[in-house]
This record gives structure tokens, sequence and C-alpha cells, in this order.
């Protein structure tokens, strides 16, 4: 998993609540079996005018120029806004692999679905809950000036933001030891496999109809 | 002790290990697996040089991608036939429990493959990289989706990560009224807390309205649960689990049921435990509901109407009801009979099962598909649903009404294969989800139970179902 410490980078509002996996990458973008390519597609329906389907090449394809991510301003953005529910829909983690491959660091909103949520602490993606207040205020700081920059500084668990303001924001401590050492998940459960072996035997024992 | 909810239990009885922010490491008992979620899984696998930890856990079938017609000429999409294929290697390589492939009489759709084979067992974790897990908490499991690096993790270590949600009970009064099913009731629910209303929490169904539910009615309203936010929804224990799960291929035999039933009975939350949060509905005022916009949230009675964007304060709700309306291609203040459809599906985890396929055949028998839908499609959710329905003769009920009879799988519920509406095409469709393009670029759905499909294929717009039955 990619290591997160501290990071500036480019802001981009995408300013919908509800925002579901399905818009974040398409469906038919899910029969790929690599877990890599799939930024070009990331809200495939909203930032081209044609429909998109795997294997076309998406650079000469025709887009709205209406969506935010299309605005010039807002090319190279690595922080995503976003409103309430963010991620809903679906488990696939082709979402958060889309926001990734795009480019994204990390995704601001007020809430998010449980288990977009947790896949993109797997990834290295950070997801930030913050205050509809605060984000009122973002969504106005980024659409006002061109340019608007953020550095989220996640050991100390601080957005800062180019005027100086800082607005510290919530994480588990385990999430947070993962992201700062990049961690594979795996690796650090499978220290535990010794409990786990006697967890199943004991297990065994009381439920053997769980293991026929 | 003190008393506990049904979900303290369940997790109690699977921590492994916790850490001092309150992750604790949970073992898995079922690990569902269909061909979308986990080819980067298996392969992650295979290059970190590791094993499954236990493939009897692995129950898998190709469900997603799988044509509902012409089965003859196999998968002809070759992408989408590269991942089954991928699938079939894959479990052909590491083994499982059952593994149910393409053409299988078994195959289907995962949700509805686990349970009716008795793979889904009270007190089990149960995952899926599929949301719609949830529909194995009608078993009083704890059952959700995961994502894919976490089904790399269940496979190379039998656990998962978690952090336990907060409680929530949802109390079901009354029981659903003629015409009214277990979609109506999770539908009103989520109107009424929104889509984000049950994030973070674990949902328990329960309440006379609830117990009144068949199985296949609980396995509905768990599915949609994490159409209301959460992850994780499920009902405890009492007779009707009992006596679905007696002789299923899976569940225990002899002595060993004796015991394990005897341990299931104790799967209910105790008297006086706390939930960190209550919501009440009274399922016997419920009308059919309908959802007329692009979340299960946006849902309405049979006799309501589509609202204006000016109904809403909220400024970003507001915008997003007016964005709906656009999309759905609807002016504020139609009512909802004054819909007109052009094309009905039946089928998907929510609406496909047995049960759901008796009910429509029970609104359209007699009766004739009106010539304005261009297809009414029944997808049964398993071939072993399919050959029961056939066995009723529930297969020419349909077909005689103008309906088309279709093999198992998820099909137009997201349209991953080729059953999907075109541009601006409206459908009464039994899934779960009415987001934008979900059941094809630019298709515009509504949400409703079997009957109301039924009955909105009959009529070529949404009527009142309780008028036919």
């Amino acid at each position: 998993m990619d290591r997160f410490v501290k990071h500036t980078g480019l802001v981009v509002p995408l300013d919908r609540s509800n925002v579901d996996t399905d818009a974040i990458i398409p469906k038919q973008f899910l029969k790929s079996i690599k877990r890599s390519g799939f930024g070009p597609n990331a809200f495939d329906e909203w930032r081209y005018m044609d429909h998109g389907e795997p294997g076309m090449d998406n650079s000469s394809r025709p887009r709205n120029p209406n969506f935010v991510l299309n605005l010039d301003r807002y090319q190279g953005a690595t922080i995503l806004l976003a409103r309430a529910n963010f991620g809903c829909g679906s488990s696939r983690e082709h979402a958060p692999w889309a926001l990734q491959d795009y480019g994204f660091k990390a995704v601001i909103a007020e809430s998010f679905a449980d288990i977009f949520f947790n896949n993109c602490f797997k990834i290295g993606l950070l997801p930030i809950v913050c205050s509809k207040a605060e984000l009122n205020s973002l969504f106005g700081l980024t659409e006002q000036s061109t340019g608007y920059t953020l550095t989220i500084d996640l050991e100390n668990q601080l957005l800062v933001r180019s005027d100086g303001h800082v607005v510290p924001f919530d994480i588990d401590a385990f999430r947070k030891k993962c992201l700062l050492n990049g961690w594979d998940d795996i690796g650090l459960t499978l220290l535990h496999e010794q409990e786990i072996r006697e967890f199943e035997s004991k297990r065994k024992l009381r439920q053997p109809w769980l293991f026929s | 002790m003190m008393a506990r909810t049904l979900y303290q239990k369940l997790w109690d009885d699977h921590v492994i290990c916790t850490e001092a922010d309150g992750t604790a490491l949970l073992y898995i008992d079922r690990h569902l697996v269909h061909e979308v979620t986990s080819p980067q899984a298996f392969e992650g696998l295979k290059i970190a040089g590791r094993k499954p930890w236990r493939v009897s856990s692995i129950v898998a079938t190709a469900d997603h991608n799988t044509p509902t017609q012409y089965w003859e000429q196999g998968i002809t999409d070759p992408v989408s036939r590269q991942q089954v294929e991928t699938l079939d290697a894959n479990i052909r390589s590491v083994g499982a429990l059952a593994y149910f492939p393409f053409r299988d009489p078994r195959q289907g759709i995962v949700h509805v493959v686990g349970p009716e084979n008795g793979a889904t067992l009270p007190g089990m974790t149960v995952v899926c990289g599929d949301s719609h897990t949830s529909t194995h908490g009608a078993f009083a499991c704890l059952a959700h989706g995961i994502g894919t690096s976490e089904v790399e993790h269940v496979l190379a270590t039998q656990c998962l990560l978690q952090k336990k949600s907060r409680t929530m009970l949802v109390w079901v009064d009354g029981v659903a009224g003629r015409g009214v099913s277990a979609k109506d009731i999770v539908l009103a629910l989520i109107g009424k807390i929104g889509t984000a209303g049950g994030n973070g929490y674990a949902i328990e169904f329960a309440g006379p309205g609830i117990r009144a539910l068949s199985m296949e009615g609980r396995m509905t309203v768990c599915n949609m649960a994490i159409e209301a936010g959460a992850r994780v929804g499920f009902v405890a224990v009492d007779d009707t689990t009992i006596s679905y799960l007696r002789n299923r291929t899976f569940a225990p035999k002899g002595d060993t049921w004796d015991k394990a039933v005897t341990y299931w009975r104790t799967l209910v939350s105790d008297e006086g435990a706390c939930f960190d949060s209550t919501v009440c509905l009274d399922a016997g005022v419920l009308q059919p509901q309908v959802t007329w916009g692009t979340s299960p949230e946006m849902v309405t009675g049979i006799d309501g109407a589509v609202p204006a964007p000016e109904d809403f304060s909220d400024p970003v709700k507001s915008e997003g009801v007016a964005r709906a309306l656009n999309y759905m291609g609807l002016v504020p203040r139609t009512p909802i009979t004054q819909i007109a459809i052009d094309k009905v599906f039946i089928g998907s985890c929510t609406n496909s099962r047995i049960e759901d396929l008796r009910i429509a055949a029970g609104v359209i028998k007699g009766r004739q598909r009106a010539e304005s839908v261009k297809l009414a499609l029944v997808v049964p959710g398993s071939g072993l649903v399919k050959a029961q329905a056939e066995a009723e003769g529930l297969d020419k009920i349909f077909i005689a009404a103008g309906f088309e009879w279709r093999h198992p799988g998820c099909s137009m519920c997201l349209a991953m294969n080729d059953d999907r509406l075109s541009p601006g095409e409206r459908c009464a469709s039994t899934s779960n989800r009415n987001f934008e393009g979900r059941q094809g670029g630019g298709g515009r759905t509504h949400l409703v139970s079997p009957a109301m499909a039924a009955a909105a294929a009959l009529a070529g717009r949404f009527v009142d179902v309780r008028d036919l039955v």
C-alpha cells in the first residue's frame, strides 16, 4: 500500500451529495481483471459526452465541458471535495482504484458510505470527514480562487489552508499507523497466525457444523 | 451478564483479538465469491506467494456477467468471458466448499445461492465482495460486503480487521396488508431515514411486521439495509429461520442439527438490551412504494406524486432533486400513477426468489402485458429457483402474459451483461438501485416490489396492485 504522510495539492470541488460508486466507475469497466487503469474512466458518464466502453481511446472522446473535473483550472487536482454520503452503493474497490489512478490522494467530504470509506484505507487513499460548516467554507474558497491548494498533514491530523487556518480531523489510530507506514494489512494480520489457529480449533469443537 | 444485542453476541463470538483503538480481528466463517471482485484478490494472493487459509469456507458462483439467454452460445462478450473463465481457473486451482459455474443447474446470484443451499447459517460471519451481502443477515448472520483488498485478506487469513458499528433497532409494527410486501417496508424505511441514515450502524430488524415475513421477505429487507447506509442488517432467529434451513444441502444433519438449533435459538437480542438508535415503522398502514428519483430515498407511496425541488429547504438536497427529476424526465407534481413505463425487470438479489415469482405470477395470471411495454423480463435468482418455478408452471404464466422467461443471474439489476435499458427508457424494476445509468446509460429506474412491477407491466404505467389482487 502507498504511504501517506503529508500532501499538498490542488483541490477540485464536486458539489453533489450521494455520489455513488456506479457514478465513480460505471459497471462496464468492472469487467477488467486488473487493479490499474481505471483513472481515465473515473466519473465516465459525467466526464464524457458519449457512452464509454472498455478498450476505447479515452483521449479522443468528447468531454463534457461543464463537468468540474474537465475545467482547465482543476487539471492536476489531487484532492477531491465532496458532500454527504460519498461513495454510497456497491462495494466495488474499483471506485477508490479509479480515484487513485486519476491522481487523487485524498477525498474530503461531509460523510462517506461505510464500505467505500473502508476500501480507501486499504489502498492508501485518505478519506477525511469534515464538518458541514468547514466544508462550505472550503467549497467557497476553492471556487473563488483558481489554483486553490490544501495541505493534509496526517501525522498531526490537520488540514492546513493556504491562509494558514488549520482544521483538525479525526482518524482511527490503527488506520493512521497503517497509512503512515504503508503497512500491508495481510502481513499485519498474519502476525496473529497462532491466535487465529487457536480460535479456529476452539470454534471447530463448539460449532462443528461450520467446518463441514 | 449484561443484556446483549444480537449484534454484540455475533461480534463477541468472532473476535480473535482487539487493538488499543478498538479495531478487532474478526474470524470469517463463510466467504462467498463471484467473478467481478475476486480476480485481483486471487492474483494478489499468488503474487505474495500465499495460500488460501480455509477453502472450505468458500462458496463461489458466476452471476454478474453471465448472459440470461442463448446459453448454448456461451458468453459472447470476450471481456466478460475472460472474467468468468478467470473465476473458473482460480477456483479450480484453490478449491471451494461449492462452486456453481456458468450453466451449472445450481448457478445463480450469489445471495440467492448461499441461503438456498444452506451455506448461510445462523451465527456465521458472511462476507463477499458485493455490498448486498447484507442479505444473509436474514439468518442472524453478521454479513457484509467487502472490497477486493479485503477479499484477498479473507482468503489469506480467514479474518477481517473491523471496527464495531453502532446499533440501530428498526421496529416494524403492524403487518403488511394485501399487495404490500417486504420491499415496500424497506423502501419506506429508506425514505424515512435516508440513504445515509444507517451509516456507521448495524441494523436489527424486529417487530411483528418482520416476524410475519417469510425468509424470502426478510432477505429482501436485509438486502437493502445497504441502501439505507448500513453495511449489515439482520433479523433474530425464530421458527421461520429454523424451518427454512431444515434439510438444505449444507445445513447440519442428525445430532449436529439439534446441537446447532439449540445454539441458533440464542441468536436473539436479550430482553432489555440497549440500542444506540431506534426507528419505528408501521407496516400496517403502508402503501406500495415507488421511487421517483436517482437515489432509493427518493420514494413515495403509489398515491403520491413527484415532489418539486422547492419542497426541500437544504440547497444541496434541492439541487439534487432538480438534477434527479431532470435525469428521470419527470415534472414536479406528476402523480405516480401517471408515469408510463417502457420496460419491466423482475429479478436481482433483492427480489428473484420463488416467493417473489409466485407473487408476480399471481398478479398477471390470465392477463396481458400492455402493448406499450417493450420488454418484461423475468430473471430467476438461481437455477434452483428457475426449476422450482417451472415445476409450479409459473414460467407458462409469465410467457402467456407476454413476459420473457430467462436464465438466472444479476442481469438488468446492474446491466453488466446484455440486459439493459437504452438511454431514456423507463423501467419498473424489482432491483435495489435507481442510480443514474445503473440499468444502462441514460436509463431511468423506478424501484418497486415484484407485485407492483407485474401490475405496471399490465397497465403500462404504475398502478396500485392492491386493486388487482
